[in-house]
């Protein structure tokens, strides 16, 4: 199996080992060693809970470099239609692409141009389901990430179907290439309001290799077009005609919470937020969830809306979509040609589990270490402090019984062994004689 | 590895406890998904049983590389005839439970259904012992 491809780093040379991301870490896979915050990459998902509460931005987002479009003769950029959402009314529409031209590319495209098609086609897939439902939604990489890892069992669930950002991606690509335009002239590029898309972009599921040429950093973008209207005002190409843009109030709503689950027609459910999204998939597993037939699952709260690229507050961007989603059609341009050119090239293979190894693969060992693991949680202070580097007691009495730290560790307990009696004074007796 | 539970006649909001930490046991364990599933099914029906019909219980699960063992001990009215309580579609639910989607009579099936060894014995007026065992391997 190949290493996972991620799109978050951390920065040593910024990083403070404050320890706030090893507690938001939903698969914890982040530790503090040697005053750093280090990553266990077969666990990480790409979701952004660490990036987000990191106070020294340690942590970064690798793109790619917006100067790289230049390598092209043809430049389209798929723009998100949370990208507009962002700016206050008074830069318009019109303003924010005649910006974007001005910059460079050739082509705007709105990404939920694809989504249209995807609406019968996912409909069909449920019902042709055989296995048992719910189906779960293949659009949020960071949740399709979560359930390789954290709910493997759940894999052959996630629809076999690609997100419409890719069928977006396939028709102007196809675009070209019927009008004879040779495809090394053609860069396609995205702009992302995650990380987990730019993993998903780099290294797709379900044997699917993305026609998308690079990928760039919404946070960046935008603040190149605020800058760009801040000196100069708008562009004199505020009035191109851009066909390519045109959505239906399905697409614009798409990557907000809801924007899928409403199309379904049996009963489907829209779930969105890391802790959320676990929680449900949790009591899927313990089988107390029936007769659901879809799930929309989001990583972000308010979706996309809450991206972690993504600036403004997430409710003020929900309130302008669902605005501008009031003036659009049920159907958009061009939804004939995408059903003509795309159609067949939706379907992806399945979605493949990669476990958490969480104590050894020889069951004999994972059960003598739960045990050992379970002795020592009792004599852990279980005041999850993180001062050991690991986000709770739990999980560094895995990581002694896995050789991964020592009960030395536990600064508390030495602390409480060494005579200190503030610790009994804040804490009580009863954390550190549990036994 | 070694769990064990009380359960409250009448508690549901706390039904599913047991067989949600034994599930999550298991899965930390790296337990093949169907034999989990099979475990949570089996233990739920059995753990909503004594919920719904007895004064108080107890839980416990044995797990060893081989098999999962389960044993649900409940003081309550117990079952009069086990055979007929066995039978699919059984049920002593009145009409109006039925109704409400509940009591279909699928429950003892259903745990037998997924167990490997099922053992069941009841006193009237006392209480019923449940044993299931689901192999690993």
């Amino acid at each position: 199996m190949k290493p996972f491809h991620h799109a978050l780093s951390i920065r040593r040379e910024v990083c403070t080992g404050c320890s706030r991301c090893i507690r938001v870490c939903p698969t914890e896979a982040l530790r503090v060693k040697d005053g750093k915050a280090t990553l266990h990459p077969e666990w990480c998902i790409d979701c952004g809970e660490c990036f987000n509460v990191c106070p020294v931005r340690a942590i970064v987002v690798e793109d790619d470099d917006i100067a790289q479009i230049f390598s092209y003769k043809h430049r389209i950029l798929l723009v998100p239609s949370i990208f507009f959402a962002q700016f206050e009314e008074k830069l318009t529409l019109d303003a924010i692409k005649g910006i974007l031209y001005d910059m460079g590319f050739t082509e705007l495209c709105t990404v939920e141009q694809g989504a249209d098609l995807l609406v019968d086609e996912i409909n069909h897939y449920i019902e042709d389901f055989e296995d048992e439902k719910p189906v779960i939604s293949s659009y949020c990489p960071a949740v399709v990430r979560l359930i390789q890892v954290r709910f493997p069992s759940f894999s052959h669930r996630i629809m076999r179907l690609i997100p419409p950002l890719e069928i977006t991606a396939q028709y102007y690509r196809n675009e070209y290439q019927k009008n004879g335009v040779p495809l090394d002239e053609v860069g396609i590029f995205y702009v992302t309001p995650c990380a987990a898309k730019i993993a998903a972009i780099k290294a797709p599921v379900g044997g699917y290799t993305s026609p998308i040429n690079g990928v760039i950093n919404m946070s960046e973008l935008y603040n190149k077009v605020f800058l760009a209207y801040k000196q100069k005002g708008t562009s004199e190409h505020e009035h191109c005609t851009l066909t390519h843009s045109s959505l239906s109030s399905i697409g614009i709503r798409w990557s907000t919470t809801g924007g899928e689950a409403v199309n379904i027609r049996g009963r489907a459910l829209a779930i969105d937020s890391m802790p959320n999204v676990i929680d449900f998939l949790e009591r899927l597993e313990n089988e107390e969830i029936k007769g659901v037939d879809f799930l929309e699952l989001r990583a972000c709260d308010m979706s996309c809306c809450g991206g972690i690229l993504v600036q403004d507050n997430r409710f003020l961007i929900r309130e302008r979509i669902e605005k501008s989603a009031e003036e659009l059609p049920l159907k958009h341009m061009l939804d004939q040609e995408f059903k003509n050119v795309c159609s067949g090239h939706i379907p992806m293979d399945p979605v493949e589990p990669r476990a958490m190894i969480k104590y050894h693969s020889d069951l004999t060992i994972a059960l003598q270490r739960m045990e050992e693991s379970r002795r020592l949680r009792l004599m852990l202070p279980g005041i999850d402090c993180g001062a050991c580097g690991a986000p709770s007691c739990e999980a560094l009495a895995d990581d002694i019984v896995c050789d991964r730290a020592t009960p030395d560790h536990c600064v508390i307990l030495h602390a409480h062994r060494a005579g200190s009696e503030m610790l009994e004074k804040i804490w009580g007796k009863k954390h550190f004689n549990k036994e | 590895m070694d769990l064990s539970f009380n359960i409250q006649g009448g508690d549901f909001t706390s039904a599913g406890t047991a067989s949600s930490q034994v599930r999550r046991t298991l899965k930390e364990l790296g337990v093949d998904a169907s034999v989990i599933k099979r475990v949570v099914v089996a233990l739920y029906e059995a753990e909503v049983n004594i919920v719904a019909h007895a004064c108080h219980g107890t839980i416990t699960a044995q797990i060893n590389p081989e098999r999962v063992f389960l044993q649900l001990v409940d003081e309550g009215p117990g079952i009069p005839d086990i055979e007929k309580a066995m039978t699919p579609g059984f049920s002593t639910a009145s009409q109006e439970v039925r109704e409400m989607g509940f009591g279909a009579g699928m429950g003892l099936p259903n745990i037998c259904r997924n167990a490997d060894v099922f053992n069941i014995h009841s006193v009237p007026g006392k209480g019923t012992t449940v044993e299931i065992t689901i192999q690993i391997k």
